[in-house]
Formats: structure tokens, C-alpha cells, sequence
């Protein structure tokens, strides 16, 4: 049957409507579950895991997960096809890591397009190519991660070491088949130094096709859910870098990729 | 290069002073207009209505004081104090007379009234005893509808005690004729009449009455010409003296003579819809297209080189003051109803010519950069979206949206238009449409919309299925079956059009018997010579001299009702796991959540009164002592679970506002339950009744009179406003909203749908912030929505208003089709506002 991939089915958490800091326009983002990463800054850490979970938001117990098709998915995401026309706006998959689900991610990016909306993803890029590869016929946009260029401290703070990662990144401004954006969630402590962002900056301005890179200030917002989850916040206590901090970096981001450089999504 | 120029342009300090005059003290009641208007209509007792009607305005404008305020440019006042108010007992006068000493404190639009104003304003009263239009209103009133009207169906209140006002008058004529023009047309049509001529007798007093107004407000104008040279004699200030100068010489020839500066344009603009105040307590007296007939003016002088784009930003900001120095006094309950001391002037920029093509042009920006230079809520301003607005335009709007003022109000081309010519308007008209009030649409200077008819509670209808048509222990309507014997949602939903049909056929009376009681006493034959086809039928405005009659009552509760159907039908017939007989009685009892003194008081007269009707010798006397032990005893801790449960099954479900089609065709079902009836009425001038989907604030002040409903909307608390989402159900994000809302069917809504949003600042910040709030106003009235209003002001902010409301007392906040001041809004109404669900942009 020609639209079986219509019912893959992936694990979802949440489908955010009108959002608008995230690629073009107005946009629905549907939120993935399970990632390879444990970032110790993650402001989703109910996405981390696949398995479905219990998380306490606001004194009741909520239940994080469920699972879907992409017929289900889409379904929603084609309600805001007013404004998504009006503002160039689509579906952005973010999570956890759509690489984690490739197969459903694949699907529901493939259902997008076939329905006329346009896809873009925030992902980390951290899998086998060949998965990415897959996908990008499918794919308008690509919001990649690069958070620190020392393998070992992107190890330590991120649980994994960037070389796939820094590999992918290559792989994919080179493919030339999606409008790839770096993104640097600027974290105090681990990588909000000159140095290490220019570094980053450097990396991204080598690669061709890059549209532009966004230095994403560290925010606190995700912190209740941990204490909902029981977990611990892998951070100590730290304040988000502050206006002037941010237009210092973002000048030397500029500098050191001769990119168009923006603070934010 | 553009066809109109779009910089915005810098604010004068003469603005800042003018406001802060303006707030300087609480508004004041005078007494000069009733006063006059008694003397005036002492002396012509016997003579013709509309006759009297002129000379009573000849005899008011004579002697009004007048005043010049300091370092103001347009003049023309209609009380001394600053925002203060006349009365008009024609209209109706008890009820100020009973609030004479409670008006300053009340909750809602306080006014300060001396001793001496009650003295002299008691006097004048007296003399309309039997005399009002409000109480021959209530002559013609069947006691049905007075029963409807008693037990909180509808209100009829707006045009029972007040004019009717809700019109845009020709303003252009008079810029460009003068009234000099339209007085000598009136003499051409006079000469041309034979005293044979059928019409003759009504035609040749009602031109006559235009004719003797006319001359009333030129002789108005020549008397603040006089003022002026004396003040500028009077001045040791050289440049205020060349200033006060130029108002002599303006209100020297304007409104007489055709305007021949902008300057002149701008003066003689106010003097009109100034003096259309005075003639009538009439709201919604709407500017409409200024942008449209006030660019000419601008354009010649600045190709003459006569004006600077600074001095005429200047004089449109002195005309915006102005717009909030006109003022109103209501009746308390009213005022809950119109709160913020609005007068609802809507002045609307953009949108279409007559043949088509984008009317932008410079005083379009003008008047968005006027908003936000005076910061005030009046005028109303409005803005026409249509397929080929320019996108700047739109910009300039949307930053004005994001100061939080809650202007413009959003209008849409694409689906105004069509509904429009649905109703017999053609295409070129239904172009040049403006609003009135707050979303009516009309074609001006043609229309007599009578566009604020009523408010229609839909949720009361709904009560009354349950109670078989009875209220407080009496058949208030008909019966439409015991609904606990109901066997199917058909039946009960059925149950609910015939309530419905019934009782809007009772608010077709009530605005009927007011319509022609306004016919009959108060004609008013000014605006009614700036109104096509007044003159040429020689009938005034009321009489249904317009081109284009209609009325149009407004209800509301859209989203509460189609809610309470879609809970009906799932959890008592579909699911059945709540019987119809449990469900009336957790709605009795107000799901368990606790009894007020109102339902506990409801619930006892109630009782006495099927007592009394099944022969039982108990009293009326009882039901307090009743209501009391009601409220002590409660109800058993069993039924106060099992009500509770409901109420958790009941709110568990989907609501109206999340893009989900099952529940919102059941919106858009109980939309038409309204809408539909309406239209197939008729009213005295002519006309037809066409509905209106906006609350003003009487949600709040008419849901305090309903009882607990089937949505989970707990007893006396508001009830949903317009076509928005009942507040805090709405949930999935302002685009599925959006596409809710849009599911209704607005253009049968033809008098006016209101979209209210709220947005956290943050939603709206930087260029591409904007350019996604454009465009999601875009997607819907792509959808074919009507109209969006919005508040960009974070909850923080008005809960510290309300802490300390010395600090905001400019704070201006969207409530319905209008801005207001929050602090002058009643603690319910803000509670309102606040509860509303912000709507955020996701991360």
C-alpha cells in the first residue's frame, strides 16, 4: 500500500502550536521523545528518555509520552495551514532527537512535504549519516547543535563526543540539500567563553552553505521539571549571560565565521 | 514611490498638557443642556415634534456656556469641566434622580454632581413626568416582554434610556458644502413643494426643522469665534494669541462655509460631532472613514505648502483629546453594561474605495500615530484588512497593538463586504463600509443600523429548557416539555431553538415599542440632514428616514451554550452516565461548588412558589427565612460528590476554541440558534433585524444573573464574550482559537462579531514578532472571520493595577468593541479581563 508510512508509528510529548521562535514563520512543533544526549543545560529533560514517564507539573502527575502515527501527527499539524501559508511557517520536529525515532521522523517529515507544508528540524545530528541521508530529501531545514568543539569536555558535559557530530555537520552543508543553521545554546561554564565560541564559529564558517548562526542564551526554564522528575539538575547555580555578554560573543561569532550571526532562534 | 507617506511623526508637548488637563479631575454632571431644553420645550408646547426638537437645539446652543481650554487648537466644548456631561431627560431622568447620591461613589463611570446641579436639574425634570420616550416605550410593551425583560431574558436598556446615536453622518458634506449648503438645499426642496403634495405636511416640517439646526450650529460656532478674539485680546502670551486668532477665523467660517484649510477641515469636523452629542445622549456617534475624507484637505495644503506634516499630526492628536472630552453618564446597571465611560466613537482607517482599489493614505498613519502620541481610548479606532492592504500599514498598526492600548480593532474586507450585500447593499457601498460603535458595520452617511438593539443572554433560554419554561416559580415562557422526560439530544436541543424563537421574538417587541416611541417623541432633525434619505423622504432618522434601516440586537454566551450541547448530548444521551433528572439538580445546586445568597434566594422562591401554586397556604414572606436555611444546611455530602463528579466529567470534555470540529459545530449550531430567528424580523422604519455576536461588557453584569450552566460555568460568573472562547478553556495556542472561532458562521452575524484575544507582551516583540501577528490576523480572515481585537498587557501588570490603581490611571485595556481605563472598570469586569486566557507564543 502505497501510504503505509503514513502509520509509523513514533512516541511523541507535546505539539506546540503557533510557535514562532523556531525557523520561518508560524509553526506547529512536535516533540519527540527519547535522545542520545543527557545535556546537562537540557530544558526538556522529559524528552530524554523513550520510555514513558511520570512527570509532577504543578502538584499533579502527568503522564510524558504517547504514542502516535504520522496520519495522527499530521492531523494537527495540517490545521495551521492559514498561517503557515501567510508566514512561510511549517512543522519543526524537535525533542529529544528525531534521529532517535529516524524512522518515524522520516515519515512524518515525508507526510509534510507530500501535504505542501514545509519541514524544518532541531536536531543534534548525532547518529550514523546514513540515517540522516534518509531523511533530508525531506527536509527544508536543518537546525543543528554544535555546542563545544573539545570532544572531551562536549563529553563530559553532553555525555557523548562531538567527532560524529563535527562529521554529520560536514556531511550535510556539502549535500547541499537543506538550509542548514548552526546553533550554539550558549551555556555559562561551558562554553561562553571568546575562545570556545569562536572556535565553534570558525568550525561553521568552514563548512559551505550555512545560512546563518544563532547563539541560543542559557535560560532557567527548565528547571522545575526536573524536581518534577525527580531527577537532579546536572548545572550548578547559574544565571543566563547577561545582554552585553551575549553582543560580545555574537560580534566575534561574527567574526570568526563571516556568518550572519543572531541572538536566538 | 509610495502613494502615501508612512514615517511616523514626532509627538508635541501641547498633547501631553492637554491630556493631563483633561484627567486633572473626576467628570462632572451639568445642568445647562436639560435646563435649557425645558425652557425651550415650555415654550412650544402644541407645535410639531420635530419642530420643537430644532428649536430646542437653537434655544441649547444660544445659551450653552462655552469654554476655550488652555493651548487647545480645536474648540468646542459641551460641558465647562473637562470629560464632563449633560443629561438628556427627553430620554429618561428617574434613574438619576435616584442615583443623585450614589453616582460619585458607584462602582462603574463615577461622576461628581454638585448640590446646586440636583437643585436645578430636579426642576427640570419634573416638567417629564409622563413626557419620555422610555416611559411611551413601555406603553407599547406586551407584558410578556416586561416579564422577559423582569426575569434578566434580554435588555433592551441602551436605546429605552438614552437617544439612539450609532450612525456615521456625512461629515464630508459639510466640509465640502458647508452647512450654509445643506441649509440652502433644504430651502430649494422647501420652494419646490406645493402645499397640495401629499408629503407636504411631514416633508415641509422636518426641512424647516433642518433648516432652523443648521442656523442653530453656525450661530454655535460664531459664538466660539467671538470667545476666541476676546481671549486673544485678553493674552499676554503672543504665540497663544496667534493661535486663538486662527480658531476666531476658523470658527468663523467653518461649519457655515465649505472648509477651506486642513485646519479649517479639523474644526469644523469637531463642531459636528460635537454638537450631534448635544442634540442626542446617543452613543456610537461614529467619525468612520476620516482618513478618507480628511486627506483632501491635507493634500492641498501641503502641495500649497500652507501646513507641515508636524502641524497636522498635531491637530489630528488635539482632535483625538477632544474625542475623549465628550462624555456620558448611564445608569448603574448600564453602566456595568457600557463600562469605561466609552462613547464608542469608531473611527476606522484602510480598507477599500468604492471602487475597489487600497484607500491607504497619509492620514490613515496619521491617525495610528495620533493613538499613540494622546494614549487614550477614544476614538475606537479601527482598521478595514483587506487581500491588498499594504503591509506597512499593518506594521504601524500592529506596533500601536503592541503598547497595549488595545487599538486598533481588526476588521476584515473579505467577509464584511459579501455579508453586507447579503443584507441588499451594493458592492460599491458595502466598499465604503465603516463601524459603528463597536463592530457594527454600516455603509455611513446612508444607515440608520440601530446597531446596540440589545443584549440577548443565550445561556437563559438554555435554563429554560430545564425549568420548562418557568423562572423564580413563574412561567416566564413557553413549555417546551418537562426535560427530564427528554428521549433523545434532538428533542432537547429543539426544545432549545423554540425557548429561543420565543423569546427573541419577545426582544423584537421590546426594541419595536422603543423604536417607535423614539419616532414619536424624539426626532432628531441635525443628524438627520447629513443622513441620505432624510431630506429627500422629509422623515427625520428615527422616523425611518435613512436609505438603509435595520436593528441589530446582539447576543452572547455563543461558546457557553454550544459547550453545554456538546455536554448534553455526550454525557446524558450518548454516554449516559449522567441522568438529565441529576444533571438539572448539580445546575440547581451549582455542581456542589456552594451557593451565593442569589442562588439560595432563587432556590427558595422557587420552592414557596410551587407551593403556592399546588394550594399549599405558605408565604412569599417565607423565603427568606427559607433561602437562609438553604444556605446553613447545604446539600448532602453524597450529592455534593456526585456533583462535583459531574462538574469534573462535565469540564474533562472538549471546548469551543481548540480546533476540535466535534464540540465547535455544536458552537457554530448554537450561533445560528440565535441568528437565524433574528433575521426573519422586521422592524417600524422599514428595516430588517439582523444579529450581532459582541457583549460590549454585559457579559459580565448578565452572567451574574444566570444560574450555574451545562458547560461547568459555575452560577453568576460571567459568561463567555462575543464569539471568543469561554476564558481559561482555550488551550492548544491563539492559532487553533483562531480556527475555532472561524468556524462560526460570521457573515449571517451581519450587525458585528467580536474576537476578543489577549497576547503576552513577549508575543508581539521585534519586526518578525509583528510580522506573525499580522499574518495569524491574516490566516484568519482568510477563514472568513469578521473581526480581532486585542490586550497585550501581562497579567502582572493588571493585578498591580488593581492594587494600586493610583499608579495607572492612564492604563488603558481592550474590554469588547472598545478601550477603557482599567481603574474606571468595575472589579468584576477587570476580574473578567485578567481571567481571559493569555495566549503566548511557544518557546
Amino acid at each position: 500500500m502505497a501510504e503505509d508510512y503514513l502509520q509509523t508509528k513514533g512516541r511523541i510529548f507535546d505539539i506546540q502550536r503557533y510557535s514562532i521562535h523556531d525557523g520561518y514563520g508560524i509553526r506547529t512543533i512536535v516533540f519527540l521523545k527519547g535522545c542520545f544526549l543527557r545535556c546537562r543545560w537540557c530544558c526538556n529533560p522529559e524528552s530524554q528518555h523513550y520510555d514513558v514517564e511520570t512527570m509532577t507539573v504543578q502538584g499533579k502527575p502527568k503522564t510524558i509520552g504517547r504514542d502516535v502515527t504520522v496520519e495522527e501527527v499530521m492531523e494537527t499539524v495540517q490545521k495551521d495551514r492559514p498561517y503557515y501559508r501567510r508566514t512561510g511557517g511549517g512543522l519543526t520536529l524537535s525533542g529529544g532527537e528525531m534521529l532517535f525515532q529516524q524512522e518515524f521522523a522520516r515519515d512524518l517529515l515525508r507526510a509534510s512535504k507530500s501535504a505542501g507544508i514545509s519541514t524544518a528540524a532541531e536536531s543534534t545530528a548525532f547518529s550514523e549519516y546514513r540515517a540522516i541521508e534518509e531523511l533530508l530529501p525531506y527536509l527544508d531545514q536543518y537546525l543543528l547543535d554544535i555546542k563545544h568543539m573539545d570532544s572531551a569536555k562536549h563529553k563530559r558535559f553532553t555525555g557523548v563526543p562531538n567527532e560524529r557530530i563535527l562529521e554529520n555537520a560536514r556531511r550535510i552543508a556539502k549535500s547541499g540539500m537543506t538550509e542548514l543553521s548552526i546553533r550554539v545554546p550558549t551555556i555559562p561554564t561551558f562554553n561562553d567563553s571568546p575562545e570556545e565560541i569562536r572556535a565553534i564559529a570558525e568550525f561553521a564558517g568552514s563548512l559551505p552553505n550555512v545560512a546563518r548562526l544563532h547563539l541560543l542564551p542559557y535560560h532557567r526554564l527548565g528547571l522545575d521539571k526536573y524536581a518534577g522528575l525527580g531527577r537532579e539538575y546536572g548545572l550548578p547555580d547559574i544565571s543566563p549571560p547577561d545582554r552585553e555578554h551575549m553582543l560580545m560573543l555574537k560580534k566575534i561569532a561574527e567574526a570568526g565565521s563571516g556568518l550572519e550571526c543572531r541572538i536566538g532562534g | 514611490m509610495n502613494r502615501y507617506y508612512s514615517t511616523e511623526l514626532p509627538k508635541s508637548g501641547r498633547i501631553a498638557e492637554l491630556v493631563s488637563d483633561l484627567f486633572a479631575k473626576m467628570p462632572e454632571i451639568e445642568s445647562a443642556r436639560a435646563v435649557l431644553l425645558t425652557e425651550s420645550y415650555r415654550a412650544t408646547e402644541g407645535k410639531p415634534i420635530v419642530l420643537r426638537r430644532a428649536m430646542a437645539l437653537h434655544h441649547i446652543l444660544k445659551h450653552l456656556p462655552i469654554v476655550i481650554r488652555d493651548r487647545e487648537m480645536v474648540v468646542g466644548s459641551t460641558t465647562l469641566a473637562p470629560r464632563g456631561c449633560q443629561t438628556y431627560p427627553e430620554f429618561s431622568w428617574e434613574w438619576l434622580e435616584a442615583e443623585f447620591d450614589t453616582v460619585e461613589t458607584r462602582e462603574a463611570d463615577r461622576f461628581r454632581i454638585s448640590e446646586q446641579t440636583k437643585r436645578e436639574l430636579h426642576e427640570a425634570n419634573a416638567y417629564w413626568k409622563g413626557k419620555t420616550s422610555s416611559e411611551l416605550a413601555d406603553a407599547y410593551m406586551t407584558p410578556e416582554t416586561h416579564k422577559a425583560i423582569e426575569h434578566n431574558i434580554f435588555t433592551t436598556g441602551n436605546y429605552y434610556y438614552n437617544g439612539i446615536g450609532h450612525y456615521t453622518c456625512q461629515y464630508e458634506k459639510v466640509l465640502n458644502a458647508g452647512l450654509r449648503g445643506i441649509s440652502d438645499e433644504a430651502a430649494g426642496k422647501l420652494a419646490a413643494m406645493q402645499p397640495g403634495d401629499q408629503d407636504y405636511v411631514r416633508k415641509s416640517t422636518m426641512l424647516q426643522a433642518v433648516i432652523i439646526s443648521c442656523q442653530a450650529v453656525i450661530e454655535y460656532a460664531r459664538r466660539y469665534a467671538a470667545l476666541a478674539s476676546e481671549l486673544a485680546e485678553k493674552t499676554a502670551d503672543a504665540a497663544r494669541r496667534t493661535e486663538l486668532m486662527t480658531i476666531a477665523e476658523n470658527c468663523r467660517r467653518v461649519p457655515e462655509y465649505p472648509a477651506q484649510s486642513f485646519g479649517e477641515a479639523c474644526q469644523s469636523f469637531w463642531f459636528i460631532q460635537q454638537v450631534l452629542q448635544i442634540e442626542s445622549s446617543g452613543h456610537s456617534i461614529s467619525p468612520g472613514r476620516f482618513d478618507q475624507y480628511m486627506n483632501p484637505f491635507l493634500q492641498r495644503d501641503l502641495e500649497a505648502g500652507r501646513i507641515t506634516r508636524g502641524a497636522a499630526q498635531e491637530l489630528i492628536d488635539c482632535i483625538w483629546v477632544k474625542l475623549n472630552d465628550l462624555n456620558k453618564c448611564r445608569d448603574a446597571a448600564s453602566a456595568k453594561g457600557f463600562a469605561g465611560y466609552s462613547l464608542f466613537q469608531n473611527l476606522i482607517v484602510g480598507g477599500q474605495t468604492g471602487e475597489g482599489e487600497d484607500a491607504t493614505n497619509d492620514v490613515s498613519f496619521m491617525c495610528i500615530t495620533a493613538s499613540k502620541h494622546v494614549f487614550l481610548p477614544m476614538p475606537s479606532l479601527s482598521i478595514r484588512v483587506w487581500n491588498g492592504s499594504p503591509h506597512d500599514l499593518l506594521m504601524h498598526a500592529a506596533s500601536l497593538t503592541r503598547t497595549g492600548i488595545g487599538l486598533p480593532a481588526y476588521y476584515n474586507d473579505e467577509a464584511i463586504i459579501p455579508a453586507m450585500m447579503d443584507r441588499g447593499i451594493s458592492l460599491r457601498e458595502a466598499r465604503n463600509y465603516s463601524i459603528i460603535g463597536c463592530v457594527e458595520p454600516q455603509v455611513p452617511g446612508k444607515t440608520d443600523g440601530w446597531h446596540d438593539a440589545a443584549f440577548f443572554n443565550m445561556c437563559r433560554p438554555l435554563e429554560l429548557v430545564f425549568s420548562n419554561g418557568r423562572d423564580l416559580g413563574e412561567q416566564i415562557s413557553i413549555r417546551t416539555g418537562e426535560v427530564e422526560e427528554m428521549q433523545s439530544y434532538d428533542e432537547f436541543f429543539r426544545a432549545y431553538q423554540e425557548q429561543m424563537k420565543y423569546l427573541i421574538s419577545l426582544l423584537v417587541n421590546s426594541d419595536n415599542a422603543i423604536d417607535v416611541a423614539h419616532a414619536t417623541l424624539t426626532p432628531n432633525p441635525f443628524e438627520s440632514c447629513l443622513i441620505d434619505d432624510c431630506m429627500d423622504k422629509g422623515l427625520c432618522l428615527e422616523e425611518g428616514g435613512a436609505h438603509f434601516n435595520f436593528t441589530g440586537p446582539q447576543g452572547f454566551g455563543i461558546a457557553n451554550v454550544g459547550n453545554a450541547l456538546y455536554a448534553v448530548k455526550k454525557l446524558v444521551f450518548d454516554e449516559k452516565t449522567v441522568t438529565m433528572k441529576e444533571l438539572k439538580k448539580a445546575l440547581k445546586f451549582n455542581f456542589g461548588q456552594g451557593l451565593d445568597a442569589d442562588g439560595a434566594a432563587a432556590l427558595a422562591t422557587e420552592a414557596i412558589r410551587d407551593m403556592r401554586a399546588q394550594g399549599q397556604n405558605v408565604s412569599e414572606e417565607s423565603i427568606p427565612a427559607v433561602a437562609a436555611a438553604i444556605l446553613r444546611e447545604g446539600i448532602s455530602e453524597e450529592e455534593k460528590a456526585r456533583f462535583t463528579e459531574i462538574w469534573e466529567m462535565i469540564k474533562a470534555l472538549p471546548k469551543f476554541g481548540n480546533d476540535d470540529p466535534e464540540v465547535d459545530a455544536f458552537a457554530r449550531e448554537a450561533a445560528y440558534c440565535y441568528s437565524k430567528p433574528i433575521e426573519t424580523f422586521r422592524n417600524p422604519r422599514g428595516g430588517q433585524y439582523q444579529a450581532g455576536m459582541y457583549p460590549v461588557s454585559a457579559n459580565v453584569p448578565l452572567g451574574a444573573q444566570t444560574g450555574a450552566t451545562p458547560d461547568g460555568r459555575l452560577a453568576h460568573t460571567p459568561v463567555a464574550d462575543g464569539v471568543s472562547p469561554y476564558v481559561g478553556t482555550d488551550v492548544n495556542g491563539p492559532t487553533a482559537a483562531c480556527n475555532s472561532v472561524a468556524k462560526l458562521d460570521h457573515m449571517i452575524a451581519s450587525n458585528g462579531t467580536l474576537f476578543n484575544m489577549k497576547f503576552h507582551p513577549s508575543a508581539l516583540s521585534g519586526e518578525s514578532g509583528l510580522d506573525n501577528f499580522i499574518n495569524m490576523i491574516r490566516g484568519f480572515f482568510d477563514q472568513k472571520g469578521f473581526h480581532m481585537q486585542f490586550n497585550v498587557v501581562d497579567r502582572d501588570t493588571l493585578l498591580d493595577a488593581q492594587k494600586h490603581p493610583e499608579n495607572y490611571q492612564h492604563l488603558v485595556v481592550r474590554v469588547a468593541g472598545y478601550s477603557a481605563l482599567f481603574t474606571t472598570l468595575s472589579r468584576s469586569l477587570q476580574d473578567d479581563i485578567i481571567s481571559r486566557t493569555e495566549q503566548a507564543s511557544t518557546e
